[in-house]
């Protein structure tokens, strides 16, 4: 049973699970106080003040704007710091760390099809080790879906046509839940899983044990050059008719109508898909569409290609080599811009 | 003791709106507002009994891990339509269509709502949408879940959510013009003296209750028109490998369905407001406050829809404000609890039956409510939200809110409806029932929902069990608890006792007329001199129409 030495509380196994512990528990005193306040005054007063003749008529009372305002302010004042502390612990999560090892997760009816960046897939389990920063870069192929691992107390909406992102550090070795928590049809309850956290030196293992497949950004440069990319955008990304690519992501990216943008895994698959969109400032229109020629996944290959890009020009994208640890990707470089 | 007799007025006039006609016709076309009420209440009564139904599947497949009593397909369609007929053709209609539609102008003191055909063909068109909804379920079902997500909704589902959707679009008309009806009524028709600050609380809450109801239902009409146009024309709206955007559908459901659930809980509030009042015959501690907050809640109600989606790729900027929002529409209903809870204070409390159920909303309604904060804490939802704990919190709500002042409502206005008292001790006996069997269903979902066990689904991990079991063994008991008055009160209808124009002594203007009252409510116009719950001896005490013997002097109704 997957709970925690603490009652009716679930194992807690990430960096952030203690800190929405500490919150629930404040929410939980809170409602636990005011609920035995007003449940104990009522039962109070209806028991002193119970009628004791047929018709009696007690001495109405007015009101009292001392009470009213204080019972409006010290709600409003215990709210806000529930509001404050729920908000800091979700704004930090908002960012994942630059450092972080990214990891593909793909929903579809009803599975989850995971791929490290070192090239090993895995279906409806996920191998992570402890103590290392893990983003998760997700998205679906059907409708919505939800990726959700009550251990690390994460989750977030799985959508097609959208990348999503969420991030953790597990800190306990373990098998947990993971669960679909978006209805996303007959089989909804069935679309689960585990996640595996080893020890780091067990993870390297496991690693090579199931080395030997292509990492994506090999097989996004072998889409790169097959369907034609390399044509307009050059052999390593560098351009020509086409913009630049190398250092893209994360870098700001000026428009023909006049705005601009930090490129990311949404802009990209759009400008994939739906290359009139936007337009890099300095380019003409001429990009076609490849809306329904690339599956999600060989949409994250080709992202993950560009994200291995280096400022040099060639491809860091090598044979898999199961112990490097990936290369940041998402890092803005100083790219030459080549508009 | 002589005094208190002259005031009670007689216990059943001669012509009362019940026998004043007679067939199926004389029903079908009345422009009564109570007949209306009546009808209404048939109806989501049935309504009522087919959502329990469903609920009682999902509970009975709950009870083991494995999914082995219904196959997914139908586990999905049971939990769809649940979630469809009690939301939409229970919960929305239930307080306003019923006590609201049979109370609203006696209370003000109008002889029938400003719009009297246009009542009756709210009926109708509730009706109508009830029959397409029923449509669906009988021609295969529905299995989106009643919140319709797409592009499931519009793309992979197999079901029928046209139907389904129509019959909620064609319902939606009937709260419209309820509401509608109620704003005019409220505005134009309160009788001389009926000053805004006189109005029970019970006005007050339909008053906004209506707002809300106008404003906000257009808006699920229009997204059900745009997810039935992506799902028959293909045109991309919501689906994005058409080029749409399903995270719009979920802004456009939850514009309306937020405050929806204010539409819900909003009656319920006014109706214990007057429990509260009359039953330790208090005048309600800071009126203008309560009055006030519903209101307040129906306006900060329309803002704070985005929590819906902390966790369905909204920005982190937007939760923050909707977060923010949330905690602050909570500051209103604390409000009205503080100060229902500071009108018991010395005051002259009665243990009947509808009392029982108002002082269980404040309970359930503050556990409901606390809940509610975890939700609205941005980084609790992220664990918690599509988990048990956010169907155990709004079933709090819902059942334990609504539901309960429902039927707290329903038996305190009971002698006036029907002319007949229900049995006061299966009334506290089944009330006792009703709240311990609704416990135990819905406190283990909070625990089972924090360690992890999502909503919607058919079989789970068996460490989840024991819950489950606890729940479905509330549920039998809630269940049985339900059937109770829904027996009795059926049966007092013949055989209980003949109710007096005011069994509970009070001073609101709905009993001072007849149990049941004449067509036209009151015989004379009452000219209001008096404050809201402004309690007096009996026989101090203004009846509207004289007395004459036995029988109203039905000479008086010559004055117009």
């Amino acid at each position: 049973m997957q709970t925690s030495w603490i009652p009716f509380i679930p194992e807690s196994a990430s960096t952030v699970s203690s800190k929405v512990d500490a919150l629930y528990f404040y929410l939980s005193g809170v409602t636990l106080f005011f609920t035995l306040l007003i449940s104990g005054t009522i039962i109070f007063f209806v028991i002193k003040y119970r009628r004791r003749s047929p018709f009696e008529i007690p001495q109405p009372i007015a009101g009292s704007h001392k009470l009213e305002t204080m019972w409006s302010v010290i709600p409003f004042i215990i709210a806000m710091s529930m509001f404050a502390w729920g908000a800091q612990i979700y704004f930090e999560n908002s960012r994942p760390p630059k450092n972080a090892n990214e990891i593909y997760v793909v929903g579809k009816q009803w599975m989850w099809k995971i791929q490290h960046s070192t090239g090993q897939r895995e279906i409806n389990e996920l191998h992570v080790p402890v103590g290392r920063k893990i983003k998760l870069i997700m998205t679906a192929e059907d409708t919505i879906h939800d990726f959700f691992i009550p251990a690390f107390r994460i989750k977030a909406d799985v959508l097609p046509g959208k990348y999503t992102t969420q991030w953790f550090e597990a800190t306990k070795a373990g098998t947990y839940h993971l669960f679909c928590a978006e209805y996303c049809g007959m089989n909804h309850s069935g679309m689960i899983g585990s996640v595996i956290v080893m020890q780091p030196s067990e993870f390297d293992n496991w690693l090579s044990g199931n080395a030997g497949q292509q990492s994506p950004a090999v097989a996004g440069q072998q889409l790169y050059q097959s369907l034609g990319c390399i044509t307009c955008h050059g052999a390593n990304g560098e351009g020509g008719r086409g913009p630049g690519l190398v250092g893209l992501f994360g870098r700001k990216v000026d428009l023909t109508n006049g705005q601009s943008l930090t490129a990311d895994e949404s802009y990209v698959r759009e400008s994939i898909e739906n290359p009139q969109a936007k337009i890099v400032m300095g380019f003409g229109p001429i990009m076609p569409t490849f809306q329904g020629q690339v599956t999600p996944e060989q949409l994250i290959q080709l992202m993950s290609f560009i994200k291995s890009l280096q400022v040099t020009g060639a491809p860091a994208a090598t044979a898999p080599s199961p112990k490097s640890a990936p290369t940041p990707a998402s890092a803005p470089t100083a790219a030459p811009n080549r508009q | 003791m002589k005094a208190i007799e002259t005031f009670q007025l007689p216990s059943a006039a001669k012509v009362n709106y019940i026998n004043a006609e007679y067939g199926l016709k004389s029903w079908l076309l009345t422009k009564d507002h109570k007949r209306i009420a009546l009808l209404y209440l048939g109806s989501i009564s049935f309504f009522f009994f087919l959502g329990g139904l469903y609920a009682m599947f999902i509970r009975l497949e709950l009870l083991t891990p494995q999914g082995d009593l219904l196959s997914s397909a139908t586990y999905n369609k049971v939990f769809t339509q649940h979630g469809i007929i009690m939301v939409f053709f229970f919960l929305i209609p239930s307080i306003p269509a019923t006590l609201g539609n049979f109370l609203v102008p006696m209370m003000i003191g109008a002889k029938d709502l400003a719009f009297p055909r246009i009542n009756l063909l709210s009926w109708y068109i509730y009706l109508l949408g009830g029959f397409i909804t029923i449509y669906a379920l009988l021609a295969g079902g529905v299995d989106t879940g009643w919140t319709f997500y797409a592009p499931y909704s519009t793309t992979f589902s197999n079901s029928y959510v046209i139907a389904a959707g129509l019959g909620i679009f064609v319902s939606g008309f009937s709260s419209i013009l309820t509401g509608l009806n109620f704003i005019v009524t409220i505005h134009t028709m309160r009788a001389p003296g009926m000053t805004w600050f006189r109005l029970p609380l019970f006005i007050w809450a339909h008053y906004a209750t209506s707002l809300v109801m106008v404003l906000g239902t257009p808006v699920i009409a229009i997204t059900i028109l745009l997810l039935a146009f992506e799902r028959l024309a293909h045109v991309g709206i919501f689906d994005p490998a058409a080029g749409g955007d399903p995270v719009l559908f979920q802004h456009l459901f939850w514009f309306y369905s937020h405050p929806a659930v204010y539409i819900m809980v909003l009656p319920s509030m006014g109706v214990v407001s007057e429990l509260i009042a009359n039953f330790s015959r208090k005048n309600v501690f800071g009126y203008k406050f309560v009055a006030f907050s519903s209101l307040a809640i129906a306006v900060f109600g329309f803002l704070v829809w985005g929590h819906h989606l902390f966790v369905a790729s909204q920005s982190v900027y937007a939760g923050m404000i909707f977060s923010f929002l949330s905690f602050a529409v909570a500051i209103p209903s604390a409000i009205k609890v503080f100060n229902w809870t500071a009108t018991l204070y010395k005051g002259s409390i009665s243990y009947d039956t509808p009392m029982l159920y108002a002082l269980g909303f404040i309970g359930l309604f503050t556990i409901g409510g606390m809940t509610g904060l975890f939700l609205a804490s941005l980084a609790v939802d992220v664990h918690v939200s599509d988990t048990y704990f956010i169907v155990a919190h709004f079933h709090y709500i819902m059942v334990g809110g609504a539901l309960f002042g429902y039927l707290g409502g329903l038996h305190y206005w009971w002698p006036k409806i029907s002319g007949r008292m229900y049995p006061e001790g299966w009334g506290r006996f089944s009330a006792l029932v009703i709240f311990v069997g609704f416990n135990l269903t819905f406190m283990p979902q909070f625990i089972a929902g924090y360690l992890g066990m999502p909503r919607r689904y058919h079989a789970y991990p068996p460490e989840f069990q024991v819950f489950n079991v606890l729940s479905s063994a509330g549920a039998s008991i809630l269940g049985f608890g339900l059937l109770i008055p829904a027996i009795y009160l059926v049966w007092s209808m013949r055989y209980g006792k003949h109710a007096e124009a005011n069994p509970w002594h009070l001073p609101g203007l709905e009993w001072r007329t007849a149990s049941p009252p004449p067509t036209e409510n009151f015989l004379v116009t009452p000219v209001v001199t008096w404050e809201a719950y402004e309690f007096a001896p009996p026989e101090e005490m203004q009846v509207v129409g004289k007395l004459k013997g036995e029988g109203l002097e039905v000479a008086d109704v010559s004055e117009k």
